[in-house]
């Protein structure tokens, strides 16, 4: 026998076949192309530093991140022609869904990557931190955000959860000197993994009561159940209502959220705030609106009704009494879920694109408001206080001007993103009959807008104080800004084209072939 | 059975029973012992057993913290093994698919360890 086929044959003895009962599913490569180009994105820039002798260079990393991002942006777009020809699919032999929602909440991750690494590429060389790992870590979270985005079944969706979470707790304890860095890690770590324990064991009884973890099996069984208040079940939805409800930081499980955001890095706050609620938030959207949505509604709805007064109140009354910004931020982040959670509460096809488009312009939000505490916090991160934003309209007007377009667009001013994404997210509620959650919603509005018009007030009719250290904004985190103004200003004044997109982006499960 | 539910709940009754009496054997045995057992405290029946070294100091001393990458080392590798046994059973079944999908696991822990190693965390200084 000659050389080669010795070696066929040696193939064919380690390459067994599959054995007959056994199928093999067939991965659609072009279907999960996204989700794909970050986690190979992650994992070959990890590849690159642990393997060359040298250092890198330091713009290498970041303009790896941003163009992985781009790159799986643009991936989308032929993915959703593909959406708008043949209706929503599912691949991976049921495991993943490619529908409008997973598509958009794809390119909402992908804006929040961008955003974060712009302003990462300016605050580590600021703050030494300066490694490769950062960036790792993103992209990695990113494709944890994208897979519980558009997971059809419950065990990808936990994966995708601790895929997101691990990178985040990391990110958020990785200042290493800064002690409220540390602090903040830990707590998020013991608390996130009681909570996917909590999401965990929901799964766990989900499965029990049903016979499967896949949505669409999930939503097929429960359709032609004629048992309701299946004490199994009504026990796996709680769990697994509290596991999420961590994760977006809605009260009562926010207790994690005002010191994470506080003692994160600051661009990584801006980041928990975009992807990671996104993530959580999606799969809120995929598992309780679409799979248990038609025949469970009336056992989840008031639990959600309730978890949303009470993050709109404790968010909207925590932030007046704070006077640190930062911290500010963080509990207008809780506010901000329970507006979010007032689409998921809807439970109808309005509820989950007014979600989604506000996910989207709470992206742009927080990604440019903590961009500008981290510009004022100044090497270190000690300057957090309202005292440090006294005056700064009369030491640096552009960057006063930005911070007040992007917190009148969080209080919901017209002519901002913020508004309009507020009042879909309102008509949605009413639509659904939860009139009186939408009435609380809109006086919370009020409360916060204190709040902000407040941070507002100090930066333009106080003095600035003597003898406060220069005011640097590098070039990265300019663009940064801009980005964010210039998004939050057009999606103000022309939402037409992103909101029909939204329209267009609500999940679908689909049975997986046989 | 009729209801899926109290089957459901029957399965756990019998793991409940079967623990408890578990619990109930051994309190008994301990408690017969009690009863029977002449009690002579003497001061040499509380040291090790014969071959046994005597204890120092206390119990909560403090170790190493450099220890903490071979905990973490060994959490990775055990992990991987505990996913490697229930592959390696059904290696025929899943057949090339199988194979390819171990690989790749393997490969990405693998690089894991090599990021370890190139940061210099393996080297005891």
């Amino acid at each position: 026998m000659s050389g080669p086929s010795v070696l066929a044959a040696a193939l064919q003895d380690v390459l067994i076949e599959p054995a007959p009962g056994f199928e093999v599913p067939s991965i659609d490569w072009a279907g999960i192309a996204p989700n794909l180009i970050l986690m190979l994105g992650s994992i070959l820039l990890l590849t690159v530093v642990s393997v060359l002798k040298r250092r890198v260079p330091s713009w290498f990393a970041p303009v790896w991140t941003i163009s992985a991002a781009v790159a799986a942006g643009c991936a989308v777009v032929p993915l959703w022609q593909r959406f708008a020809d043949t209706g929503p699919e599912t691949l991976v032999g049921g495991a993943v869904g490619l529908d409008g929602f997973s598509l958009f909440a794809t390119v909402v991750v992908c804006i929040a990557v961008v955003f974060v690494a712009l302003l990462l590429a300016d605050y580590l060389p600021r703050e030494s931190l300066e490694s490769p790992e950062w960036y790792v870590l993103v992209l990695l979270s990113a494709s944890g955000a994208v897979t519980m985005a558009s997971a059809d079944d419950l065990i990808v969706l936990f994966v995708g959860l601790e895929i997101l979470s691990v990178a985040a707790y990391v990110m958020t304890a990785m200042h290493r000197r800064r002690v409220t860095s540390q602090e903040a890690g830990l707590k998020y770590f013991v608390l996130g993994a009681f909570s996917s324990a909590f999401l965990l064991y929901g799964i766990a009884l989900t499965y029990g009561a049903t016979g499967s973890t896949n949505l669409a099996e999930i939503q097929a069984f429960l359709a032609g159940d004629v048992v309701t208040q299946n004490a199994l079940l009504l026990g796996g939805l709680a769990f697994m209502l509290v596991g999420l409800g961590f994760k977006v930081g809605a009260v009562p499980f926010h207790s994690w959220a005002p010191d994470v955001y506080q003692g994160a890095p600051t661009p990584i706050s801006g980041y928990m705030a975009g992807a990671v609620k996104l993530g959580a938030f999606a799969a809120l959207l995929r598992v309780f609106v679409v799979a248990f949505g038609p025949a469970y509604r009336q056992e989840w709805q008031p639990l959600v009704a309730v978890l949303a007064v009470l993050s709109l109140v404790v968010g909207a009354f925590a932030a007046i009494s704070q006077t640190n910004v930062k911290r500010m931020l963080a509990y207008s982040s809780i506010n901000h879920a329970g507006f979010i959670l007032l689409g998921v509460l809807a439970a109808s096809a309005a509820g989950t694109e007014s979600a989604l488009f506000y996910l989207l312009a709470y992206t742009f939000m927080a990604a440019g408001s903590f961009a500008v505490v981290t510009v004022v916090g100044r090497t270190g991160e000690h300057r957090q206080s309202l005292e440090d934003y006294r005056g700064l309209a009369s030491v640096r007007p552009g960057l006063a001007l930005v911070f007040t377009v992007l917190l009148l667009s969080q209080a919901g001013v017209p002519l901002t993103v913020g508004f309009l994404a507020k009042l879909y997210v309102v008509t949605a509620a009413v639509e659904s009959g939860f009139d009186w959650v939408a009435v609380v919603a809109m006086l919370t509005a009020v409360v916060s807008a204190f709040m902000y018009l407040r941070i507002v007030a100090t930066m333009y009719f106080a003095d600035a104080p003597e003898g406060a250290p220069a005011l640097r904004i590098p070039a990265a985190t300019g663009v940064a800004l801009g980005l964010s103004v210039v998004g939050v200003l057009l999606l103000g004044i022309v939402p037409g084209p992103v909101s029909d997109w939204a329209n267009e982006a609500v999940a679908q499960l689909v049975v997986a072939a046989p | 059975m009729s209801n899926p539910l109290s089957d459901f709940l029957r399965d756990y009754l019998t793991v409940g029973i079967f623990g408890s009496l578990g619990f109930v054997l051994v309190g008994l045995l301990l408690f017969i012992a009690w009863l029977i057992r002449p009690d002579r405290r003497q001061a040499q029946k509380y040291i090790a057993y014969e071959s046994g070294v005597d204890p120092i100091g206390d119990m909560w001393s403090q170790t190493q913290v450099r220890y903490y990458i071979f905990a973490l080392l060994f959490v990775m590798f055990d992990v991987e093994a505990v996913f490697i046994f229930p592959w390696a059973t059904q290696l025929e079944v899943f057949g090339w698919f199988g194979l390819v999908e171990m690989t790749l696991f393997i490969l990405i822990l693998l690089l894991g360890l090599v990021y370890a190693w190139r940061k210099g965390v393996l080297k005891w200084a």
